[in-house]
C-alpha cells in the first residue's frame, strides 16, 4: 500500500480507550490486509516489574518508577523497529499514554531516523460516566489488580491518574500543527484530524470516525439450507429446500424472542438469503456486496466435478485457500475487499442480522474474532446456526444458537494431501456427505 | 445519477432495489449548508460533493444564493451592495435566500432529492438559525461545512480562477475586479460569526482548515454525512492531470466479442508502444499508472516501461452468461435480455453478471484514491471508463452507458474553475469500433435486424 511504514502513537490519560483502540485498529488493519502490530507499554512494564504494587509506582516523583517506564518504552520500540523493519510490518501501534511533548519528540525522532510516517491518535475524555464503565470493564480485569477488590481497585486507579494530570500537555493546534494527529473528543462526538499524510492514515481516520462504544449486538447467520446445498453443489442461485424453510421460520421466531430494539436485517442478493428474510417479516435490505464467492468456473459443480474436471484447480485452492481465485471468479482475498464497506457500515449500525453465506460469514467472522488469512477460510459456520457476536472489554463474546433444524454440512476441511499430484480419493477425502 | 422520473419498466428479477454501500434513505433528507468568506472555496466544494453525491447514486442539487441574487439584481455595480448597512440589497439578499430555501423543499418533496448543498456565505448566526428553523419545521437533517482560510495566496488564486469570469465582473479590467472583490470580502468579515466549538456543539459540522491541513468534525449523524467527511477529506487542489484510456485493441475487440481475458492485437501493441511514447513526451512528474487485472490492460502497461499498479476494481463489466459472446450471438441467444438492456442499459444487469450501477460501486474506491492522487493513468476497459468520465464529467445515469470511449484513445482530465478540461488525444493507430448506440427499437417484439442495427463492424 505504502513505501514507509507507519507508527501510529497513542495520546490520553489512562482510561480514555487507548488500548480498546489500538486492538480494534490493528484487528481492521491486518482484516485489510496490512500487516500491523500493537506494543502495549504497560505489558513491557508488567514483564519488567512482576509485581504491581500501587498507584505509587506512577508518581511524577518516583525516579525508580520512571526510570523503568523509560526503559519499557525504549525496549517497546526496539521491538516496533524490528517488526517495521525485518519482519514485514507495515504498521505498528504504539500503545502508552505518550502524554507529555518530550516523550512524543522522543518517538518522533525515533520515527525519523528510522524512515517510519508518524500518527497520533489522541483520545480526550472527561466525561465521569465513560472513565468509569471504562475503568469496570477492563481496569478491574487488569493483571495489576487480581488481588484488589473492586472498590480498592477504583481507588488506585483513579489516584493513578491523577498522577498522570499535572504532566499532561494534550496535541495542540499551534505547536504541534506539524504533526499528522487525530484527536477523539468524548468518543467520537467530535475529531480534530491535522495533516493526514497518506492512504492509510485517510483509512484509519475514516476508520476511527465510524466506530462506538455503544452496547449491541450483531447477529451472523446463513441463509437456511438451499437446493444446490443438499446435492452437495457450491455457488449458484438456487431457492431454499423444505428445511431450509424451517429454518427461516425459525429464525423469525429466534428473533422475536431475542427483542432486539431496532433491529436492521440484511440480506445478499441471492434467493436464498432473500428467501431467509421474508420469512422473518420484518424489513430488510439488501447489499450485493454480501453475495456469496463467485467460483467462476466452478459455479454451481459439486467438489467431485470439480476434482473431474479441474483437479489442478482444486489442488491449488487447497494449498492457499485464502488467496486462490477460481478461474473467472474470487479468492477470499478479493471478499474481504469487497466487505469492507459492509463491515464500515456494520461498526456504524447498532443491532444488525447478517443473513449470508459460508464464505461471506466466514470473512466477516475473521473480522471480528480476529482470526488471521490461514485460518479463515476454515472458520466453521454451519448451516441453521447463528452467532451472536456482543462486542466486550477489548474483543467479542461469540454464542452459537442452532436453531434446531437440521441440515447438510457444508464444510470442507483441508485434506492432507494438496500436492497437485495426489489421487483424486485423497483429493475428495474431506468433501462432506451430499444427495 | 439524478434519475429521470419515467425510466422505462424493467423486469423484475431477484436484483437490487437498494444498493445499500449508499445509505437508505427511509428518512430524512440532508441539507448541506456551506459557511464562510467569500473566495474560500464553497462553491468549488458545493459542486464538486454534489457531483459525488450524484455520482454514487444520491440525488443531490445545489442551490447557489449568488445565482438568486444575480437573477433579482440584473446588473452587478459593485461591493457596495455588499455592504452590511445597505438595507436596500440586505431586503434582496434575505429575500434571495428564502427563495433559494423554498426550492430546496420543492426539491426535497417534489423531485424525489435526497441532500440539497445550500451555498452561500451563511456567515451570520442569525442566518443559520433561519436556516435550522426551516429544516427542523420540514423534518431535514443539516450538516455546515465551513471553510476557512487565511492564506492570501490561495485567496488570491481563487480570484483568479472563478471570480474574474464571474457574470458580475464582465465588465472590469482585472485590477478593477480584483479591487472590488477584496472590499467584498471586506463586508462580510465585520459580521462574520464562524461555527462556535462551544455555542454550536450541539450543530453537525465539518470545518475545513487552510483547504485541508485540518479538519474539526462534529457530531456526525449518519451514513451519509460519515461519507460526505470522508471525501471531503480526501479531495485537494494541487493541480494535477488525470489521463483516462482504454487498453490497447484486444484479440476478442477485433472479432467483435465482448468480455473475456484476452491480450492484445498487433495493433493494440503497437498502440502500447505508443502511449509510452505520448506519456514520455508528457514529461509528468511522478505519474502513478493503474491497470485492472486483465490480460489486456497490463499488458498495455507492460510497454510503458515504468511500475504500475493492478486494481480489480478496474476489471471490466461482467457480461455474466453473455461474457465472450458477440452481439449477434447474444440476439440469437438472449433476444429478451438484449432488449432489456437497451431499455435501460444503466440499471440493467447481465444474468450472473453486472450492470453499470454495479460498476460505480465497485469504482467508488478507484475514484477516491484518484482524487487522494496527483497524477495518475488509468488503463481500463470501455464500460469502466465510462464510468469514470461520467464522474469527472458530471455525466447523468442516462448518458453514461453511451458515452464514446474509443479504442488508441487517451483523454486528459485537467480540474480548472469549477469543472474539468478534458483534451481527446488519438494515437493514430487504427482500431476496431466497439461502441453500439442505443437502436431505435428497444422493445423486446423487435426483429434481430432492429436489434443489431448499431453493432458496430468486426471480422
Amino acid at each position: 500500500m505504502t513505501n514507509c511504514p507507519t507508527l501510529i502513537v497513542t495520546v490520553g490519560l489512562p482510561a480514555r480507550g487507548k488500548t480498546y483502540i489500538s486492538k480494534k485498529l490493528t484487528r481492521y488493519l491486518n482484516w485489510i490486509g496490512v500487516p500491523t502490530k500493537e506494543f502495549n507499554v504497560g505489558q513491557y512494564r508488567r514483564e519488567c516489574v512482576k509485581i504491581y504494587k500501587s498507584f505509587e509506582f506512577f508518581s511524577p516523583d518516583n525516579e525508580e518508577g520512571l526510570k523503568i517506564r523509560k526503559q519499557c518504552a525504549s525496549a517497546a520500540l526496539n521491538d516496533v523497529r524490528q517488526y517495521l523493519t525485518d519482519e514485514g510490518g507495515q504498521v505498528a501501534v504504539f500503545d502508552a499514554t505518550n502524554t507529555t511533548r518530550e516523550r512524543r519528540d522522543t518517538i518522533t525522532r525515533f520515527a525519523e531516523q528510522n524512515g517510519f510516517k508518524v500518527f497520533f491518535v489522541e483520545s480526550v475524555c472527561e466525561d465521569p460516566a465513560v472513565i468509569n464503565e471504562n475503568i469496570v470493564q477492563v481496569k478491574l480485569g487488569s493483571p495489576d489488580y487480581t488481588h484488589c477488590n473492586t472498590d480498592e481497585a477504583v481507588e488506585d486507579f483513579m489516584k493513578r491518574i491523577k498522577c498522570y494530570e499535572n504532566s499532561y500537555q494534550t496535541l495542540d493546534e499551534v505547536l504541534d500543527r506539524d504533526l499528522s494527529y487525530i484527536k477523539i473528543i468524548d468518543v467520537g462526538r467530535r475529531y480534530l484530524v491535522n495533516r493526514v499524510q497518506d492512504h492509510i492514515q485517510s483509512r484509519i481516520v475514516y476508520y476511527l470516525m465510524n466506530i462506538h462504544i455503544t452496547p449491541r449486538s450483531i447477529y451472523l447467520c446463513r441463509h437456511g439450507e438451499s437446493d444446490m446445498n443438499v446435492k452437495g453443489r457450491i455457488g449458484g442461485d438456487s431457492g431454499l429446500s423444505l428445511r431450509g424453510k424451517d429454518f427461516a421460520r425459525r429464525l423469525g421466531q429466534f428473533i422475536q424472542k431475542q427483542d432486539i430494539s431496532d433491529l436492521k436485517v440484511w440480506t445478499s442478493q441471492m434467493k436464498r438469503t432473500i428467501q431467509t428474510a421474508e420469512g422473518l417479516n420484518v424489513p430488510y435490505e439488501q447489499w450485493k456486496a454480501l453475495n456469496e464467492i463467485d467460483a467462476g468456473v466452478c459455479e454451481e459443480m459439486m467438489y467431485e466435478e470439480i476434482q473431474d474436471h479441474h483437479p489442478l484447480e482444486f489442488a491449488l485452492r487447497d494449498q492457499d485457500k485464502y488467496r486462490y481465485r477460481y478461474p473467472k471468479g474470487e479468492s477470499y482475498e478479493d471478499l474481504v475487499q469487497r466487505l469492507e464497506p459492509v463491515i464500515m457500515e456494520l461498526e456504524r449500525q447498532e443491532n444488525v442480522l447478517v443473513i449470508c453465506h459460508q464464505a461471506v460469514m466466514r470473512c466477516l467472522l475473521a473480522y471480528f474474532l480476529d482470526k488471521s488469512a490461514e485460518e479463515l477460510p476454515y472458520l466453521k459456520c454451519p448451516l441453521h446456526t447463528v452467532l451472536k457476536l456482543t462486542p466486550v472489554a477489548y474483543g467479542c463474546k461469540v454464542e452459537s444458537i442452532f436453531l434446531n433444524v437440521d441440515a447438510v454440512n457444508t464444510h470442507r476441511d483441508r485434506p492432507e494431501n494438496v500436492e497437485v499430484s495426489r489421487m483424486a480419493e485423497e483429493a475428495l477425502y474431506t468433501v462432506p456427505a451430499h444427495q | 445519477m439524478a434519475q429521470t422520473p419515467n425510466k422505462p419498466q424493467v423486469r423484475k428479477r431477484f436484483r437490487c432495489d437498494s444498493i445499500a454501500s449508499v445509505p437508505q434513505f427511509t428518512n430524512s433528507p440532508t441539507m448541506i449548508v456551506m459557511v464562510g468568506l467569500p473566495a474560500r472555496g464553497k462553491t468549488y466544494i458545493s459542486k464538486k460533493l454534489t457531483r459525488y453525491l450524484n455520482w454514487i447514486g444520491v440525488p443531490t442539487k445545489v442551490f447557489n444564493v449568488g445565482q438568486y441574487r444575480r437573477d433579482a439584481v440584473r446588473t452587478y455595480k459593485n461591493f457596495e451592495f455588499f455592504r452590511p448597512d445597505n438595507e436596500e440589497a440586505m431586503k434582496i439578499r434575505k429575500a434571495c435566500a428564502r427563495s433559494a430555501l423554498s426550492d430546496v423543499g420543492t426539491y426535497f418533496m417534489l423531485e424525489h432529492g435526497q441532500a440539497a448543498v445550500f451555498d452561500a456565505t451563511n456567515t451570520t448566526r442569525e442566518r443559520r438559525e433561519i436556516i435550522l428553523s426551516y429544516a427542523k419545521d420540514n423534518g431535514y437533517k443539516v450538516f455546515f461545512i465551513e471553510s476557512i482560510c487565511d492564506d492570501p495566496e490561495i485567496i488570491a488564486e481563487n480570484i483568479k480562477q472563478v471570480k474574474l469570469s464571474s457574470p458580475d465582473y464582465i465588465d472590469c479590467d482585472k485590477e478593477e475586479a480584483v479591487a472590488d472583490f477584496l472590499k467584498r470580502i471586506e463586508c462580510y468579515k465585520v459580521t462574520y460569526v464562524p461555527l462556535d466549538d462551544d455555542k454550536d456543539s450541539h450543530l453537525s459540522y465539518i470545518k475545513i482548515f487552510n483547504v485541508g491541513s485540518r479538519y474539526l468534525v462534529n457530531r456526525v449523524q449518519d451514513h451519509i454525512q460519515s461519507r460526505i467527511v470522508y471525501y471531503l477529506m480526501n479531495i485537494h487542489v494541487t493541480p494535477r492531470t488525470i489521463y483516462l484510456c482504454r487498453h490497447g485493441e484486444s484479440e476478442l475487440n477485433l472479432v467483435g466479442r465482448i468480455g473475456g481475458d484476452s491480450g492484445l492485437s498487433p495493433r493494440g501493441s503497437q498502440f502500447a508502444g505508443a502511449l509510452g511514447k505520448y506519456i514520455k513526451s508528457q514529461s509528468i512528474p511522478d505519474l502513478k499508472v493503474w491497470t485492472s487485472h486483465m490480460k489486456r490492460t497490463i499488458q498495455t502497461a507492460e510497454a510503458l516501461g515504468v511500475a504500475y499498479e493492478q486494481w480489480k476494481a478496474l476489471n471490466e463489466i461482467d457480461a455474466g452468461v453473455c461474457e465472450d459472446l458477440t452481439y449477434e450471438e447474444i440476439q440469437a441467444n438472449y433476444p429478451e435480455e438484449f432488449a432489456l438492456r437497451d431499455q435501460d442499459k444503466y440499471r440493467y444487469r447481465y444474468p450472473k453478471g453486472e450492470s453499470y450501477e454495479d460498476l460505480v460501486q465497485r469504482l467508488e474506491p478507484v475514484i477516491m484514491e484518484l482524487e487522494r492522487q496527483e497524477n495518475v493513468l488509468v488503463v481500463c476497459h470501455q464500460a469502466v471508463m465510462r464510468c469514470l468520465l461520467a464522474y469527472f464529467l458530471d455525466k447523468s445515469a442516462e448518458e453514461l452507458p453511451y458515452l464514446k470511449c474509443p479504442l488508441h484513445t487517451v483523454l486528459k482530465l485537467t480540474p480548472v474553475a469549477y469543472g474539468c478540461k478534458v483534451e481527446s488525444v488519438s494515437l493514430n493507430i487504427e482500431a476496431v469500433n466497439t461502441h453500439r448506440d442505443r437502436p431505435a427499437n428497444v422493445e423486446v417484439s423487435r426483429e434481430p435486424e432492429e436489434a443489431l442495427l448499431t453493432v458496430p463492424d468486426h471480422i
